[in-house]
C-alpha cells in the first residue's frame, strides 16, 4: 500500500536542501530552543488552568472566600489566568524576537542563497 | 424617532457597509492567493484585528454575558477558557502552519502525509465544525432581530436566519477573503467600541466600584452570595462537575483546532506576523472578556421585571442589548432606544463577520481539498477551484439556514462550546501530532480525524442536549421531542471523554503502521515550520 505512487498520493520531496539545513548546528539549536520553551510553558499554562477549573469545582469554601467586599478568591484566580496568559503571550514574544526570529532569519536565507 | 426606524436604519446602515467592502475588496482580488489568503497582504495589527472579528462572536458577545447573567460566576469560565486557548494557538500552532501551509488547514497534515485520504478528513471535520460554530450565529441573529422588531414571530425568526445566510453566501462568493478580512476588522472596531461605551455606562452606574456592582448582581439575582461563587450552575451535582471540567478542556483545546482561525494565519506575509496578530488578538480578546464580565454582572444587577424575564427566556441571549436598553434610560426611553439599536447593530455586525470567516473556510476546504486535490488530483485550474467554492457556499449557507431553524432555544455559548469540543477531539490531535511527531503517518491522522469526530458527534447525540432533559416551564430543553428519550451519556459537553479518544485514535492508528515517506518528510516539514524556508510568500500587487 505504503508504496502506491500515482504522483498526487504524496507531496513530492522538493529539496535535499531541507535536509542539510536541518543537520546544521543552528538548526538544532533552534529546534532546542524552541521546544525548551513552549513544551514547559504548555504544560505549566495548561495546569494552571486546570487548577482553575477544578478549585472551582471541588474547593468551592476556599474559592469562595471573600476578600475585599464582594470580591472573592474566585473573581481573583479567574482574573489572575488573564493576567498569566498576558504575561506568557509576552514573554513568549521577547524570547522568539531575542533568540529563535535570529536563528531562522539565518536558516531562511541560507535557503533561498542555495535554493 | 420612533425606535424601530432608528434600528431599521442602523441595522441597513451596518448591511449597506459590509456589502460596500465586499464590492471593493473584490476588485482588489484576481487569483487564489488572493481569494483564499487575502494575498497574505494583512499585517500581523490588521490580522491581529481580524482575529478578533472572527473570535469574538455571538457567542462571546451576547452569549458569554447571557450565561453570566443567568449562572453567575459559573458563566465567567467561557471567558477564561476562550483566553487561555490563544496560548495553545500562540506557542505550538500559528507560526507554524504559517510557514507549512496556503490555504486550508489540510495543507498542512497534506505536507507529509498522502493527500487524497488527509485532505478528505480534515475537510469533513472543517465543514462540521464549522456547521455547528455557524448554527450558533444565525441563532444569535435570529433572536436579536425578532427582539429589536418587538415580535416573538417565528416566521420573522426564519426569515432572519434566511436573510444571514444569503447575506454570508453573497460576502464569500464576491469578496473572497479579502472582503472577509476587512469586515472582520471593521466588525472588531465596532464591537470594542460599542461594548466599551456600555461597561462604562454600567461602572458610572456603580461609581467605578466593582465590588458594588457584584453585590447588586447577587442580590438582584436572588441567588445570593452563591450568584458571585463557583457552582451555582455546574455544582449541583458530581455529574454536573465533571460537565463543568469537560467543558474547560473543551474551551481551551478547541481554538487552536478551529478551521476558520487557523486559515487567518495564511493571510499575513510571514511566520512573524502570524504571530504577532496572535499577540495582538490575545490583548484585543482578553479586554474584550473583561468586559463581558462587566456586561454578564451589569445585566444580572441592572435589569429587572420585565427585561429580566426576557433575558431568562432567551436563555441570556439576549443580556446585553437588554442591558444597553437600561443603561441609556430604560424601555421606552429615547437613549434606552438609541442604546439599544447601537448594540443591537453591533452584534449584527458580529454575526455577520463571524458565518462570512466560517463559510469562507468550509467551502474553500471543499473546493480546495476535496474538488481540487481528491476528484482531480490536484489538476484543477484556479479558476475551476473558485467557482467549485462559489458552489460549495451556497450549499453551506442552505444547510446552516435549515439546521439553524430547529436549534433556536439553544444558548449560543453553549452551542459554541459543542463546536470547541468537536474541533478539539478531530484537529487538534492531527495537527500537534503533525508538526511534533516524526512516526505520526496518514493512517493516525484520519484515525484520529474521523475518530475524534465520530465520538464527540456521537456523545452530543446521546447526551441531554439532543433529549431527555423533559419539559420544564413548558419548554422542552432537549432538541429532540419531549417524547423522545435516547439520551445515556450524562453530560452536556463531550470534551473530556472525545479529546483523549481523538489522540488515542491517533496514537493507535500510527503504531499500527509504518510509513517511511511520511516519517522522511518530517525533517522537511520540521524545517520549514520552524524557519520559514520555502513557505508561500505575500502577492505583490
Amino acid at each position: 500500500m505504503t508504496s502506491d505512487v500515482s504522483p498526487h498520493t504524496q507531496s513530492e520531496r522538493s529539496d535535499p536542501l531541507y535536509d542539510e539545513l536541518a543537520a546544521t548546528a543552528d538548526f538544532k539549536e533552534l529546534r532546542k530552543l524552541y521546544r525548551g520553551f513552549v513544551f514547559p510553558a504548555t504544560v505549566a499554562f495548561l495546569s494552571w488552568y486546570l487548577l482553575f477549573v477544578i478549585l472551582s469545582n471541588w474547593a468551592h469554601d476556599f474559592m469562595s472566600t471573600r476578600l475585599v467586599g464582594n470580591i472573592n478568591v474566585a473573581l481573583v484566580f479567574g482574573l489572575l489566568q488573564f493576567a498569566t496568559t498576558f504575561g506568557l503571550a509576552y514573554l513568549y514574544s521577547r524570547f522568539s524576537n531575542a533568540k529563535l526570529d535570529p536563528l531562522a532569519r539565518k536558516l531562511n536565507d541560507q535557503y533561498e542563497k542555495d535554493r | 424617532m420612533d425606535h424601530q426606524v432608528l434600528t431599521t436604519v442602523l441595522f441597513l446602515s451596518v448591511v449597506a457597509l459590509t456589502i460596500g467592502i465586499t464590492f471593493w475588496a473584490s476588485r482588489q482580488t484576481s487569483g487564489s492567493d488572493d481569494f483564499y489568503a487575502g494575498g497574505r497582504s494583512f499585517s500581523g495589527f490588521q490580522n491581529g484585528l481580524a482575529i478578533g472579528g472572527d473570535y469574538m462572536s455571538a457567542a462571546s458577545f451576547l452569549g458569554i454575558s447571557g450565561a453570566i447573567a443567568l449562572s453567575g460566576y459559573d458563566g465567567f469560565l467561557y471567558s477564561i477558557g476562550f483566553l487561555v486557548a490563544w496560548l495553545v494557538a500562540l506557542l505550538l500552532v500559528a507560526e507554524m502552519l504559517r510557514n507549512s501551509g496556503r490555504y486550508t488547514m489540510a495543507d498542512q497534515l497534506a505536507y507529509r502525509m498522502k493527500q487524497r485520504p488527509v485532505r478528505l478528513a480534515a475537510a469533513t471535520s472543517t465543514v462540521v465544525v464549522s456547521i455547528f460554530y455557524l448554527l450558533a450565529q444565525m441563532v444569535g441573529a435570529g433572536t436579536l432581530v425578532a427582539l429589536l422588531l418587538g415580535v416573538d414571530s417565528q416566521a420573522v425568526k426564519n426569515l432572519v436566519i434566511f436573510g444571514v445566510g444569503l447575506l454570508m453566501v453573497f460576502y464569500v462568493t464576491v469578496g473572497g477573503m479579502k472582503g472577509t478580512t476587512w469586515v472582520q476588522i471593521v466588525k472588531a472596531v465596532l464591537l470594542m467600541a460599542g461594548s466599551a461605551l456600555i461597561v462604562v455606562l454600567v461602572l458610572v452606574k456603580f461609581n467605578f466600584n466593582l465590588s458594588e456592582l457584584l453585590g447588586t448582581a447577587a442580590s438582584n439575582s436572588g441567588a445570593g452570595q452563591a450568584f458571585l461563587e463557583p457552582g451555582l450552575k455546574y455544582g449541583v451535582s458530581m455529574t454536573s462537575k465533571i460537565d463543568f471540567l469537560s467543558l474547560g478542556i473543551a474551551l481551551v483545546l478547541g481554538t487552536a483546532g478551529l478551521p476558520h482561525i487557523l486559515i487567518r494565519f495564511y493571510t499575513v506575509p510571514t511566520s512573524r506576523d502570524a504571530r504577532k496578530s496572535v499577540l495582538w488578538a490575545i490583548g484585543l480578546i482578553g479586554v474584550f472578556y473583561l468586559f463581558t464580565l462587566v456586561l454578564g454582572f451589569g445585566a444580572a444587577a441592572l435589569l429587572t421585571g420585565d427585561a429580566k424575564a426576557q433575558v431568562v427566556t432567551s436563555k441570556g441571549n439576549l443580556a446585553s442589548p437588554l442591558l444597553a436598553e437600561a443603561v441609556g434610560g430604560g424601555a421606552g426611553s429615547t437613549g434606552g432606544a438609541i442604546l439599544l439599536a447601537l448594540i443591537a447593530a453591533v452584534a449584527f455586525a458580529t454575526i455577520l463577520a463571524v458565518v462570512a470567516g466560517l463559510t469562507l473556510t468550509s467551502s474553500a476546504s471543499v473546493a480546495h481539498d476535496v474538488y481540487n486535490n481528491v476528484f482531480k488530483k490536484g489538476t484543477a485550474t484556479e479558476k475551476e477551484e473558485i467557482r467549485v467554492t462559489r458552489i460549495a457556499a451556497f450549499t453551506i449557507g442552505l444547510i446552516a439556514i435549515l439546521l439553524a431553524i430547529p436549534a433556536q432555544n439553544l444558548n449560543i455559548a453553549f452551542l459554541v462550546a459543542l463546536a470547541f469540543a468537536v474541533a478539539a477531539s478531530a484537529n487538534l490531535p492531527a495537527i500537534v501530532y503533525n508538526m511534533f511527531w516524526r512516526r505520526f503517518n496518514t493512517r493516525g491522522a484520519t484515525w484520529s480525524i474521523y475518530g475524534g469526530l465520530a465520538s464527540s458527534l456521537l456523545l452530543v447525540f446521546f447526551s441531554p442536549v439532543m433529549s431527555g432533559k423533559g419539559v420544564i416551564d413548558g419548554v422542552n430543553q432537549s432538541l429532540l421531542p419531549a417524547s423522545i428519550d435516547i439520551s445515556w451519556f450524562p453530560l452536556e459537553n463531550p470534551g473530556i471523554v472525545s479529546i483523549p479518544l481523538g489522540f488515542l485514535f491517533g496514537y493507535l492508528g500510527t503504531i499500527s503502521r509504518r510509513e517511511p515517506e511520511a516519517e522522511d518528510r518530517f525533517t522537511e516539514l520540521e524545517v520549514r515550520a520552524l524557519t520559514g524556508a520555502g513557505s508561500e510568500k505575500a502577492v505583490i500587487h
